[in-house]
């Protein structure tokens, strides 16, 4: 009994001493004008820049990472943490928009707005950008390596379905995109509400289970840099980042087109720095930072001024920059409503019960 | 008089729990599986539950936690039962139960790692003459690294049951002439059997359940409740749907608590002359 209590007082005195400290190192840092809390993609920064902004402002951040938009809508709806930075797509945007989840962003406090590309702003999604600031954007297509297949290609998303892919091909645990693959290769919007089109596309990728070897999330960057899988339905950043470590990966967009997404930054309801929010933002649009970050993450960045700081083999790559042309042929998520996200998600379920 | 308000002090902790944790989560899950996603009253999800996508998630959750369970108590009992002949016990039993510390997650990965086409499984495979196959992804790959997270859980309770045996009931059953497969059946299972039953229900119940593991070494082949609750709440938001799923699971997990309720017969006092 005696002991007892002796190791209780004793792991009392320690935990006590470790609270003590921890509450020291925070103050420490508290000194500058406070902290923020970013709440972005996971592997969507270059660490080293989170170091050169807390450097040159003083302010501490607090980093966290979401992977999915529904996930992260949620924790903000329930306002647990206060966030004061989000990366959500446009469609979310709109979401949050209507549900009020998003503050305005005052662009007195943000100069370098002036170096976005004016093609991304002022979209349909956020006329004005009243409520957002492009990050990056990007396509969604086939990533694939050419030296473990026998010389496909491709230029359709029907050649997905070519018996020879047997057990070959990944796709994204993500309803709306690998739904939206099977509305694409029947020509139908990505946004479809027809029930009979979503029904088509769902019995079309069916037929796809045999050479579906596996439906995953981000893990798919290992599995194609080390050669374990040949064919992935992915997002143009991501297969950059498996190109940048395996030479043999190529990547495409299919001619029957696809989609093409917006990561804007917002400033969520749950914001307590607001100040500290919008010195992310404009450090965050500063032409050299932009460059440095969009060469770490690998996705395309609408930062005019950061193209002629970057690589010119990579700005001109068609591939990751598309031009104007192109991208008009390719579609726009919109916010469907949780009443569609339902069905495409309960469609997606039946696709993924029925592989085997 | 004075003992029994004792006790009922006592009594608050538990009971603060009990009511906090227990039941106002559970009253929770039942009150939101009623509501649809505008808000409104209904039994909708209770109906949709019983279409054929949910209906066969259900039993295929069900096929596979059964298949985990059969191969965990198929392991499980002959290690118990080794581990209580050895001389160090204790060391033994520990040895088990180290790696249910380290993070489930890790785990996970360290399985796609080796399982992986060119992981150390497939090169012994290739070694022994066999060639490469695809082990990650399949029902095999899902089964066995469920299994071998579970071990620990089901090894520990019989482990408990044969430790407790009392080695002279063996004793007189070998005196009175049965062989080594009659003692098993007529002495030692019999006693044992409430081991086994905690030990399925701490496999079976989480089993139905598990999710992450369906997408990172099934690859979403395998879809389990657990995996579609979580979807419902985190992805298309239908709280309603996901609660009333939840409530389902919760039903299942009392059944077969009810089927394998421990039968108080002579095993928790060894059958000791009394």
């Amino acid at each position: 009994m005696k002991s007892i209590i002796q190791s209780a007082i004793l792991i009392l005195i320690v935990s006590g001493i470790l609270l003590f400290i921890n509450a020291e190192l925070n103050k420490g840092s508290k000194s500058g004008t406070g902290t923020i809390t970013v709440y972005n993609w996971g592997e969507y920064i270059d660490p080293d820049l989170i170091k050169q902004f807390e450097e040159e402002t003083g302010i501490k951040v607090i980093y966290e990472t979401f992977d999915s938009n529904e996930g992260m809508m949620s924790k903000i709806e329930q306002g647990g943490t206060a966030y004061d930075i989000s990366v959500p797509s446009e469609y979310m945007i709109e979401m949050m928009k209507e549900k009020n989840l998003l503050l305005p962003i005052d662009y007195s406090k943000i100069p370098n707005i002036k170096h976005i590309d004016p093609y991304f702003l002022d979209l349909p999604f956020d006329p004005g950008n009243q409520f957002s600031v492009p990050y990056f954007w990007g396509t969604v297509g086939i990533a694939y390596n050419p030296t473990l297949l026998e010389g496909q290609t491709f230029e359709s998303w029907d050649d997905l379905w070519d018996p020879s892919l047997k057990q070959r091909v990944i796709l994204v645990d993500s309803a709306r995109e690998t739904i939206g693959m099977g509305l694409n290769s029947l020509g139908y919007s990505l946004n479809s509400t027809d029930l009979g089109e979503l029904r088509e596309a769902t019995d079309k990728l069916k037929m796809l289970s045999p050479n579906v070897k596996a439906v995953i999330g981000d893990e798919v960057t290992q599995l194609m840099v080390n050669s374990e899988a040949a064919v992935s339905l992915t997002w143009s950043g991501q297969a950059a980042d498996m190109m940048y470590e395996n030479e043999d990966i190529d990547y495409v967009v299919p001619e029957e087109g696809s989609n093409l997404w917006f990561d804007n930054i917002v400033i969520p309801k749950t914001a307590k720095n607001i100040d500290g929010a919008h010195a992310f933002i404009n450090f965050m649009l500063d032409p050299e930072v932009a460059a440095q970050n969009a060469d770490y993450v690998g996705y395309s960045t609408p930062n005019l001024s950061a193209l002629d700081l970057m690589d010119p083999e990579v700005v001109e790559d068609e591939r990751f920059y598309p031009d104007v042309e192109t991208r008009s042929h390719l579609e726009v998520y919109k916010n469907l409503g949780l009443e569609l996200l339902g069905v495409y998600n309960e469609l997606f379920l039946e696709f993924k019960m029925d592989m085997k | 008089m004075n003992k029994s308000r004792l006790r009922s002090i006592y009594s608050i902790p538990y009971t603060a729990w009990i009511l906090l944790f227990v039941l106002a989560p559970i009253a929770l899950i039942v009150y939101y599986s009623f509501f649809d996603l505008a808000g409104n009253f209904t039994l909708a999800n209770y109906r949709n539950f019983f279409t054929s996508v949910y209906l066969k998630l259900t039993i295929s959750s069900f096929w596979y936690a059964f298949l985990i369970t059969l191969f965990s108590l198929l392991i499980a009992y002959p290690t118990a039962y080794l581990i209580t002949k050895t001389k160090h016990k204790q060391l033994w039993l520990l040895l088990i139960i180290i790696p249910s510390w380290i993070n489930l997650l890790l785990k996970t990965y360290a399985f796609i790692g080796l399982m992986g086409l060119y992981g150390p499984l497939n090169a012994f495979l290739e070694a022994v003459g066999i060639g490469k196959q695809q082990i990650l992804f399949t029902d095999f790959s899902f089964v066995f690294v469920s299994v071998y997270i579970f071990i620990p859980f089901m090894i520990l309770p019989i482990f408990n049951a044969l430790d407790k045996l009392n080695p002279a009931l063996i004793d007189a059953s070998r005196d009175l002439g049965a062989d080594s497969w009659t003692t098993f059946r007529r002495v030692i299972w019999p006693l044992t059997t409430n081991g086994v039953k905690s030990g399925i229900q701490v496999v079976f119940i989480p089993a139905l359940s598990l999710f992450m593991i369906t997408r990172l070494i099934a690859g979403n082949k395998i879809i389990t409740l657990g995996t579609a609750i979580e979807q419902q709440f985190l992805v298309t938001q239908n709280w309603g749907m996901g609660s009333t799923i939840a409530v389902f699971l919760i039903v299942f997990m009392f059944i077969i608590m009810l089927v394998t309720k421990g039968k108080e017969k002579g095993a928790s006092d060894n059958g000791k002359a009394r």
